[in-house]
């Protein structure tokens, strides 16, 4: 006997995630979801961040990592809340992480939360958490042609910072060509060059966050 | 990796549909798979074998419809398979394309005993 079933598999993450958005939307608390292959500079351009917007509001951060804390002690150094989230294996952040590390945040002192997600260009792309934009950071020496190989992911974003641009003299990369292909792959994107070396467009990229959080 | 948490969300409901049913056993699984979401056949149903020891799953076997990626050109209207390069309307030229399918991740049905 056949059964018609017609769920979509992903439809119990994706509940947990709209409990999640109601949770931060009760604490107007702005969630970014920052993916990016690992090495990009994720937890850098985070830094970068948290750095160009002190005292123009009150940020938070979930760490998440396959294995261990590193990047979660990077940045409380910083002086703000953070929780490591160890997925012991997984690939990519699930909602219902979220919502363990969540309540493990103060969220009423926090305005903007920015999660990095399990470096890692497949899987998150597929995974809703609940947050209210997704950031993808590339960078410089993985290559121009990563839109292609990865399109779900470039398709799927609100903002794409292409970081270490202050390798572009030494690397084989067409700045050019690389816009025109995310573009086309996703004509809504914005996107931002960086570097977390030099500091070079890390002011814009902030001012772009805040006014995307604002105007929430 | 992700099939493993891809096919345990898909085992619940599996299991969920098969109990509302009264169904003494799984044979088949049928699921719409998106190809942009790059899932692999053949790495779920090893998961499954694997989460469906001592259930009334063991045993099925998956069956994937793949989806392919296509994309509607904002200009022109023209819908045309997404190759793997150059998302370009083959019509106008148009640039900007809206993906409108290829992300599909569904149970469709299951056969059960």
């Amino acid at each position: 006997m056949e059964i018609k079933v017609l769920k979509n598999i992903l439809g119990a993450n994706d509940q947990i995630a709209a409990k999640n958005r109601e949770l931060m939307a009760k604490h107007e608390v702005f969630a970014v979801n920052v993916m990016a292959s690992p090495g990009a500079g994720k937890t850098s351009v985070l830094l970068q961040t948290i750095r160009a917007l002190k005292g123009k509001t009150r940020i938070g951060v979930i760490e998440g990592d396959i294995a261990s804390s590193i990047d979660a002690e990077t940045v409380a150094k910083e002086g703000i809340p953070v929780v490591q989230i160890n997925t012991g294996g997984e690939c990519h952040l699930e909602s219902f992480q979220i919502q363990n590390a969540l309540n493990n945040l103060p969220l009423p002192d926090i305005d903007l939360l920015l999660i990095e997600n399990v470096g890692n260009l497949v899987c998150p792309a597929e995974f809703s958490i609940g947050e209210d934009l997704k950031v993808l950071i590339a960078s410089v020496p993985e290559g121009d042609d990563k839109p292609y190989k990865y399109p779900l992911m470039f398709n799927t974003v609100d903002a794409i910072v292409l970081n270490k641009i202050d390798l572009l003299p030494y690397v084989k990369f067409n700045v050019e060509g690389f816009t025109k292909t995310v573009k086309n792959i996703n004509p809504k994107v914005e996107l931002f060059k960086v570097s977390c070396t030099t500091g070079e467009g890390i002011q814009p990229w902030a001012k772009w966050l805040l006014a995307r959080m604002k105007s929430k | 990796m992700h099939e493993l948490s891809i096919t345990q969300s898909m085992l619940e409901i599996v299991l969920q549909q098969a109990a509302k049913a009264k169904a003494k056993k799984v044979t088949k699984i049928n699921l719409i798979i998106g190809e942009m979401t790059g899932v692999v056949s053949d790495s779920v149903q090893f998961y499954l074998d694997i989460l469906t020891q001592e259930t009334i799953a063991a045993g099925a076997q998956v069956s994937f419809t793949l989806v392919p990626s296509q994309g509607k050109c904002r200009n022109c209207g023209r819908i045309f398979t997404l190759p793997e390069f150059d998302w370009t309307c083959p019509d106008c030229q148009g640039k900007i394309i809206d993906v409108i399918s290829g992300k599909e991740l569904f149970v469709e049905s299951i056969e059960v005993e």
